[in-house]
């Protein structure tokens, strides 16, 4: 890292640091495109992740289609999406599966892990804990190229002979192992296993990069304890990557084995057309057990950095210090920590021991109190709080919102003997979207309305935020709540048809299904406003001021927009834990970070020696 | 301002410590496979594989370049450059001689009867002899992107952390054998 000191010819120039300005005449690809500054390589994420998050809401309007107007003509789809569609002008249902396959990958993978710990992450972290750039800039950039070769093969392998993987997002074997079960386990398989390898060491690239700038580079005065609760979710979530990617690489490459070598890991006993496969002696239960230990932790992969961005804007719009501060990085850990022992959860009916079936119920069950001390600790904080509604302070709420009704349902699917009934319906769809889904895209929301001031300099239009606010909260209610409903009912998941049971209860449902369709696609449409407002104010929207919320953490103490190296002058130290907000005494109702005590004294609290 | 108000960071360098993250990334790979391997070896319809002799003289060539690689940090940190680049040259050697012998432990594995294609008790030897080769492959192009450092003498007592990073790594891949080794000896007897 260059520090180089230039002594100013003014006396009077108290800024006599710089670092990094001899790269600021840096060449447009060296600065936009394989850029090595944490800022760019935080938008590059969110641009990408909005990219897949279009496709992957896409697709998914499409298979609701399928299954709110299952007999409805859609031959006039058909310039776009071709001969997805059967000659009666439905969508063929292979094709069907490959949609949700998709749409899981994408919004699970491409949409919550890197667009949004990508995102956020990158941008947030040396900024948030006074920091120049990354630990290792060039590992940053290389962590994103890597998510975009991923992602390109896996967007090429949507359009490939055979259609892209359809094996569900889970690709269980030997449903993928086999090309002979479906069609797309033949080359589209092949190429999502080629993509995900490349995305788990992207994943990987970035989380090395996470954990060691928040223990290596905090600033002056950075205490873990006066780290924001951002950083902490960021940091944890860093760590369960780490430790949980590297397992679906073993996992995915037993599998690349069996597919195209013809090993037997995951294979044994298998009957096509009365023909036997020379296949023995492997169990497709290992597989299981491999996917969901990286699979667990990856849904918290997915909601812990919301539940920090979640954090960090419920305490700045409240005006409030943050209720419980430790208490929520306990129960950050305890969630963490939690999430490595209950994987086998998944597997509940895949004919595993009832003892051991039970030890994992308990073990999940506990997980309800980490969460519920988080849940508590919103609400307690929102409590008599001077709250201001901006966008990203609606988002916060509908999360913690999403995250308790969500949450609930996990109680009766983490009962090993209630899942039974549950299992694989469309009560777990239900669940996951609320509590993972929903909660992590209101994260993604919430943060893009706080920190799109920092990112781009200028403000994202409230009213139009308001809109799609609403829009999208009630329309998720409508969409995933009569799910439960519909799961209760019988429904499966990743069934294509559901009028042909000729039971008369199953059938019963299908305009309740059809509701679901049309809150959904409504949904999706509304997701158009935030896209326009987005990239509108880029270019557009109303100029920021530095510090346009008055918040306390450090990155609002850099310009509107902070060039390469976050400050022109010295980093600033820091004295204090960052929710000092309506401090008794103080004339200000907040106090940054880097303010020290001594300038405060009207304010100084003796317990504050200790934060 | 008061030093108890802002107190200094506790630091570790950076390149090391992303080189210690690297190798619990590493590890969960081969845990996850070992703990695989255990949970297939526990099941019935299995057999015990003779591990080829082969192994066991390349896990001695393995530890023998991890004493050379070691030697050379020593000799790095006394700025002796020439038996620096010596015990460097000697600890790259052994490791190709360490990916030979390990080649030749799977064509006495094959001549044993026990191949990658077939059932998993033999693909997992493949598999972890397989996946750990790999990963000394990046060890040592690590040792010789630090062997041309040593050449341009860029290298010495007053710039350490490269060789101390590659000494970390050399060691862990080292170890991971011997890990790996010592689990499938125990596993087939």
């Amino acid at each position: 890292m260059g520090v180089t000191k230039t002594i100013k010819a003014k006396p009077n120039v108290k800024i006599d640091e710089h670092h990094h300005d001899e790269h600021h005449d840096q060449s447009f690809i060296t600065k936009y495109i394989f850029s090595e500054d944490h800022k760019v390589i935080a938008k590059q994420f969110l641009i990408s992740g909005i990219f897949w998050a279009i496709i992957g809401g896409a697709l998914s309007s499409l298979f609701r289609i399928q299954l709110g107007f299952p007999d409805m003509d859609l031959t006039a789809l058909s310039p776009i999406i071709g001969n997805w569609l059967t000659p009666q002008g439905k969508i063929d249902p292979e094709v069907y599966l490959a949609l949700i396959t998709m749409h899981g990958t994408i919004m699970v993978f491409f949409v919550l892990t890197a667009g949004l710990s990508g995102t956020f992450s990158n941008f947030l972290i040396p900024l948030q804990i006074g920091a120049r750039d990354m630990a290792s800039g060039f590992l940053n950039m290389l962590s994103y190229w890597f998510f975009f070769l991923s992602s390109i093969v896996m967007f090429i392998s949507i359009f490939v002979e055979g259609g892209p993987a359809s094996g569900g997002w889970t690709i269980y074997p030997p449903l993928s192992a086999l090309p002979q079960a479906v069609s797309g386990s033949g080359m589209g398989m092949t190429l999502w296993l080629f993509s995900m390898s490349l995305f788990i060491v992207s994943a990987l690239l970035g989380s090395l990069n996470y954990i060691t700038t928040i223990i290596n580079l905090r600033t002056e005065g950075m205490t873990f304890f006066r780290m924001p609760l951002t950083i902490w979710a960021f940091f944890v979530t860093a760590i369960l990557g780490v430790l949980s990617f590297p397992v679906l690489l073993s996992a995915a490459l037993l599998l690349i084995m069996d597919r195209s070598f013809g090993t037997s890991f995951y294979l044994s006993d298998i009957y096509i057309a009365g023909e036997a496969l020379s296949n023995q002696g492997g169990s497709a239960i290992l597989f299981q057990h491999l996917f969901w230990f990286l699979g667990h932790p990856e849904v918290y992969i997915v909601i812990l950095p919301s539940l920090g961005i979640t954090s960090e804007i419920i305490a700045t719009c409240s005006r409030k210090p943050i209720f419980g501060y430790r208490a929520m990085v306990y129960s950050i850990f305890g969630i963490g920590a939690l999430s490595f022992v209950v994987w086998a959860h998944h597997m509940f009916i895949s004919g595993m021991n009832p003892f051991l079936g039970s030890v994992f119920t308990i073990l999940t069950l506990i997980i309800a109190v980490p969460s519920a001390i988080k849940a508590f600790n919103y609400i307690a904080t929102l409590w008599r709080g001077n709250i201001i509604f901006t966008p990203a302070m609606l988002f916060s709420i509908g999360l913690v919102s999403f995250f308790i009704s969500g949450g609930l349902t996990g109680l009766f699917l983490g009962n090993s003997v209630v899942d039974i009934n549950l299992h694989d319906t469309y009560f777990v769809v239900a669940h996951f979207h609320i509590v993972m889904g929903s909660a992590s895209f209101f994260g993604l929301f919430a943060g893009v309305y706080h920190w799109f001031p920092k990112m781009f300099g200028r403000m994202m239009n409230s009213t139009l935020g308001y809109i799609h606010f609403w829009v999208t909260f009630i329309g998720a209610y409508l969409v995933f709540f009569p799910l439960h409903y519909i799961g209760i009912a019988g429904y499966p998941r990743r069934y294509y048809s559901f009028t042909n049971f000729e039971t008369g209860r199953i059938e019963s449902f299908i305009d309740l299904n059809t509701f679901v369709s049309f809150a959904a696609i409504l949904t999706f449409v509304a997701q158009f406003i935030f896209l326009f407002n987005f990239f509108y104010s880029i270019y557009r929207g109303r100029r920021a001021s530095e510090n346009p919320w008055k918040s306390n953490t450090l990155e609002w103490t850099t310009p509107v927009e902070p060039g390469h190296g976050n400050w022109p002058g010295k980093i600033p130290k820091v004295t204090r834990w960052p929710y000092d907000y309506s401090k008794p005494g103080s004339k200000d109702d907040y106090i940054p970070q880097h303010i020290p005590f001594s300038s405060t004294k009207d304010s100084n609290m003796p317990e504050d020696e200790h934060r | 301002m008061s030093n108890s108000e802002s107190p200094k960071i506790l630091r570790m360098n950076p390149r090391i410590f992303i080189v210690w993250i690297f190798m619990i990334s590493i590890s969960m790979i081969f845990v996850s496979l070992i703990s695989a391997y255990i949970v297939k070896k526990g099941e019935p319809g299995g057999f015990n594989v003779d591990l080829p002799t082969m192994f066991y003289y390349s896990t001695a060539v393995v530890i023998l370049s991890s004493i050379f690689k070691q030697l050379s940090y020593f000799a790095s940190k006394k700025d002796n450059f020439k038996s620096q680049k010596i015990y460097l040259l000697l600890s790259l050697i052994t490791g190709v001689l360490f990916l030979v012998t390990q080649y030749l432990g799977w064509v006495q594995l094959v001549g044993g009867g026990v191949y990658f294609v077939g059932h998993p008790d033999g693909s997992f030897i493949y598999v972890l002899s397989g996946v750990h080769a790999f990963h000394l492959i990046s060890g040592l192009f690590f040792i010789i992107y630090v062997f041309r450092k040593a050449v341009n003498l860029d290298i010495h007592s007053k710039s350490m952390i490269f060789i101390e990073m590659s000494t970390t790594y050399w060691h862990f891949l080292g170890g991971l054998w011997l890990y790996l080794f010592i689990t499938l000896y125990f596993y087939n007897i």
